[in-house]
């Protein structure tokens, strides 16, 4: 899973997808999550640096990781890797 | 810089109303033009059209009789017309007159007035109650659609659709009709304003997606741009609008433009299904869309370039256009003297 490459991500948080013209915001660790998936980091990789950079378990971040992934997903960001 | 070329343009559509006529957005692309210094003479059917009272961008002002007259009514005033302005060109912006001026093409050409506008033939096949047929010739995908011109055939034919429908008026208007009785009420509405026929559309769901295109009249793409509407009015006008990047959009503008060989302005309105991801084919009109103004602000001023392309210029197709562009209308209240309406009401210009 990657994100769509050509979605536009702004450090203030906005995040534009030029195919559809839908906007959307998104906090900080949003955009440091987006950032690292158009980057193809593997989500493990994701997680990890979450998991050592917040105060947060293993568990709860892949879950809430999972709810933020779903939630991209539904605003059409999201492609398979080929 | 050089001195720009005089050039005199007349346009139509100048009711920037609520649902606004493309006129005012063309004639702001041609008074950017670095090419031409261009002269407006507006061509308006109504004396309130607001145009008529936009000095800065409107230069003089004809009433013109409506489509409806004849042929020869409107001849004989363009004549009149014509013999005080020396129109080099003029670009039709309803799709109600647009067969008017094509019957007039060839007289208008000799009166030194250029247009660039499709064929009848053109015009007619992607009429709304041809769009079947044309969808299947440009290999696009149209929503289920029929004609019916009276009552009693609206209410057979619903039997073959599921709800919701829309049901739209041949030339403007639609609405998205739950049952028998609203679809009804909509075809009287719809045929009392513009006549039959009345087409019956299958309801997709879906964001809708626009792009104007210009085509050259042999096949060729002099521009294209595509946008999504961000907010509708209650008549499904666009009210604001944002550039997109899509290359299959604007692949499918090509597509029309080569197989049709369209010459001018265009507007491709498709949904895509939400459910599928299919993109369907709603309306093709034949003319520059009201929102024309995005494409200039993208960086693709099709007037200008359709007014160079009429004056013999070269004009070189443009592929590249901004994304994330938007459009916002505003409504905006002038304040006119009465002697302009007095002058439009006794004399019919101004």
């Amino acid at each position: 899973m990657k994100l769509k490459k050509n979605i536009a991500i702004s450090e203030s948080g906005f995040i534009f997808n030029p195919e559809i013209g839908t906007s959307f915001t998104t906090n900080s660790l949003g955009v440091a999550i987006l950032k690292q998936l158009k980057e193809k980091t593997s989500l493990d990789q994701i997680k990890d640096s979450i998991v050592k950079n917040y105060d947060i378990d293993a568990i709860t971040c892949e879950k809430d990781l999972d709810d933020f992934l779903r939630i991209v997903n539904q605003y059409n960001l999201l492609e398979e890797e080929s | 810089m050089k001195d720009k070329k005089t050039i005199t343009v007349a346009v139509t559509g100048l009711n920037a109303i609520d649902s606004p006529g493309p006129g005012i957005a063309v004639i702001r692309g041609l008074k950017e033009s670095d090419f031409f210094n261009v002269r407006i003479i507006g061509l308006v059917y109504e004396i309130l059209e607001p145009g008529i009272y936009m000095d800065e961008l409107v230069d003089k002002v004809y009433q013109i009789p409506v489509p409806s007259s004849g042929f020869d009514v409107m001849l004989e005033r363009l004549k009149y017309i014509q013999e005080k302005e020396n129109i080099d060109i003029l670009i039709p912006n309803f799709d109600a007159e647009l067969m008017t001026f094509i019957k007039l093409k060839p007289i208008l050409n000799k009166m030194g007035i250029k247009m660039l506008i499709p064929t009848k033939e053109q015009f007619e096949e992607r009429l709304k109650g041809e769009l079947n047929k044309f969808g299947e010739k440009l290999g696009i995908k149209v929503p289920k659609s029929k004609t019916v011109f009276t009552i009693n055939e609206l209410e057979e034919t619903l039997d073959d659709f599921d709800y919701p429908v829309v049901i739209k008026g041949k030339f403007y208007d639609a609405y998205i009709a739950t049952n028998t009785e609203q679809a009804k009420n909509f075809f009287y509405k719809i045929s009392a304003k513009w006549g039959a026929p009345i087409i019956i559309q299958k309801f997709i769901n879906g964001n809708e997606f626009n792009i104007t295109a210009l085509g050259d009249g042999k096949g060729g793409l002099l521009g294209a741009v595509s946008m999504r509407k961000t907010f509708l009015t209650d008549k499904g006008k666009a009210w604001a609008g944002i550039s997109i990047d899509d290359p299959k959009l604007i692949k499918m503008a090509n597509n029309v433009i080569s197989k049709t060989k369209w010459a001018g302005g265009m507007e491709i309105e498709l949904i895509k299904e939400e459910k599928t991801n299919e993109l369907y084919l709603l309306e093709i009109n034949p003319r520059f869309p009201a929102w024309i103004y995005l494409a200039n602000g993208c960086g693709q001023n099709h007037p200008e370039m359709l007014v160079k392309f009429l004056m013999g210029e070269k004009v070189d197709p443009i592929e590249e256009y901004a994304i994330g562009k938007m459009f916002i209308r505003y409504s905006y209240d002038m304040i006119c003297d009465l002697d302009k309406y007095e002058k439009m009401s006794i004399h019919g210009e101004v």
